[in-house]
């Protein structure tokens, strides 16, 4: 088997518009939440969210990639744009034909859903503009990489709600591992802030309206981001053979399904996911330092994950460190795995583990080191990622420096 | 013509649709766990009363106690459906 390693690595979220950006933002403990912008917010009793703010799309597309390209197929692009010129590979020959896409999204081009649904249900327009259908498709991200790179091996989109991009980038790694690709671009993309995106979750009154807190005693809820995360996954002794900078290996994979509950979560299906993952990885609970959380912020996943952390690392829970990001940028949904792969590539190459900020006050059922509200510098060789969906699907990746 | 409904039987009407239970058998003084109601059943419950009363219920799953809206037993929420009823005029 081979192994499978990060060298590059691009990112566009409430944070920052680029992957070292959303690092720096992560170290310094930057909250990107705030109130939302976007026509009839006005109608929502949810007005606040991780939103990319300052985006002028036609500062990086021409008209006719604007036409084919929705918010998620945009924030997909210029992640991969950035992880691709970090990693120095450029695709052709037998290289192009054994490298490929593998992106998470839950929602697709929702924002092109909504704008034509306005534009026939309300203004009552009896046509829309030809592209919409493969502008809202939710493989749109995947085919425009693959097409921008010229990659011509496997391609494809995962869709499993919160954890699509982890789902996806696992997808990447089996590819690599097993030698049937040399190269995968991978992470997810999410852009359903809008006012359908937000009145749909707000039904199911899960939502925060004032703050994201994961793992706090009076945390309230969860707050929706944006962005995308994409990265490119190289197998090893290909990295190592052309000189390129490594950023992390990707060791361990392993995906659960509860079969319980449609929005619920399950202590046993999180822990065998984590406990898969580290198996995988060959990994010992003790090697692991940190935890990228699932941490929703919402009373269920925040106690339902500490019980499987606790119950999968016994004593070693105590000494591990465990931090939700989207305390900062907000739960970016189907591409919240891959915004959140950065804190744990931060963790290991850098040694700085990302804090869980707007944290006030300790939970017994929540009693672990959940870093609260600053960064911590402390070097970690093993981290985890975590991602629980709603439907009961869960993805674990592991991590190690190299 | 039949008697127009009253909040309370309304209410309860909700309940019993939802937990699958006859009218008789969901009293004023049942709690929502009497009635086998669980959270997602719940969530459900505050969006039909919304949509029959026309009215805005300040709830939130994350933490039930802490909400405005008592939902301790359906005598409770029959009175803090009256009250927002009441407030809307």
């Amino acid at each position: 088997m081979r192994r499978v390693v990060i060298t590059g690595a691009g990112s566009i979220n409430a944070l920052g518009a680029s992957a070292s950006e959303t690092m720096k933002a992560m170290r310094e403990g930057r909250c990107g939440i705030g109130e939302l912008e976007f026509p009839n917010v006005d109608r929502l009793s949810i007005r606040i969210g991780g939103q990319v703010r300052d985006y002028d799309e036609a500062a990086f597309f021409n008209r006719q990639q604007v036409a084919l390209y929705d918010r998620f197929t945009q924030f997909a692009m210029l992640s991969a744009r950035e992880a691709v010129q970090q990693s120095g590979l450029t695709f052709s020959g037998d290289l192009a034909a054994h490298s490929g896409v593998v992106l998470g999204t839950a929602a697709g081009g929702m924002n092109t859903w909504e704008d034509n649904y306005r534009a026939v249900y309300e203004e009552g327009k009896n046509r829309v503009h030809p592209f919409v259908v493969p502008k809202l498709m939710n493989n749109a991200a995947a085919s425009h990489i693959s097409m921008e790179y010229n990659l011509k091996g496997p391609s494809f989109t995962v869709s499993t709600a919160c954890s699509s991009s982890n789902h996806a980038m696992g997808q990447a790694f089996h590819m690599i591992r097993s030698g049937a690709c040399t190269a995968m671009i991978t992470g997810g993309s999410e852009s359903m802030l809008t006012f359908g995106g937000i009145k749909a979750w707000e039904g199911l009154r899960v939502m925060s309206k004032d703050a994201c807190r994961p793992f706090s005693g009076n945390r309230n809820g969860m707050v929706q981001g944006e962005g995308a995360g994409v990265f490119v996954f190289e197998d090893y002794d290909h990295a190592r053979a052309r000189g390129a900078d490594i950023l992390a290996e990707v060791s361990g994979f392993a995906m659960t399904s509860d079969a319980a509950d449609i929005v619920m979560p399950s202590q046993q299906g999180a822990g065998r996911a984590i406990a898969g993952a580290l198996k995988d990885a060959r990994m010992s609970p003790e090697e692991v330092g940190y935890i990228n959380a699932h941490g929703t912020g919402t009373a269920a996943n925040d106690k339902t994950e500490c019980a499987a952390v606790a119950n999968v690392f016994g004593a070693h829970a105590d000494s591990l460190m465990m931090s939700s990001t989207k305390s900062m940028h907000g739960h970016c949904i189907g591409g919240t795995g891959a915004v959140e792969l950065l804190a744990c590539i931060m963790a290991l190459r850098d040694g700085v583990i990302a804090p869980t900020i707007g944290y006030e006050e300790p939970d017994p059922e929540c009693a672990l080191d959940v870093v609260p509200n600053e960064a911590r510098e402390v070097a970690v060789t093993g981290a985890l990622s975590n991602a629980f969906a709603f439907g009961g699907l869960n993805a674990v990746l592991a991590l190690r420096k190299v | 013509m039949a008697q127009p409904q009253t909040v309370e039987e309304q209410v309860r009407g909700i309940l019993a649709e939802q937990a699958m239970l006859d009218l008789d058998d969901v009293t004023t003084e049942s709690t929502l766990e009497d009635l086998g109601l669980d959270s997602l059943g719940l969530v459900e419950v505050i969006f039909a009363i919304e949509e029959t009363f026309d009215v805005q219920v300040p709830f939130n799953a994350n933490e039930p106690d802490k909400s405005e809206f008592d939902i301790s037993s359906v005598q409770k929420i029959v009175d803090g459906v009256q009250s927002l009823i009441d407030a809307k005029t």
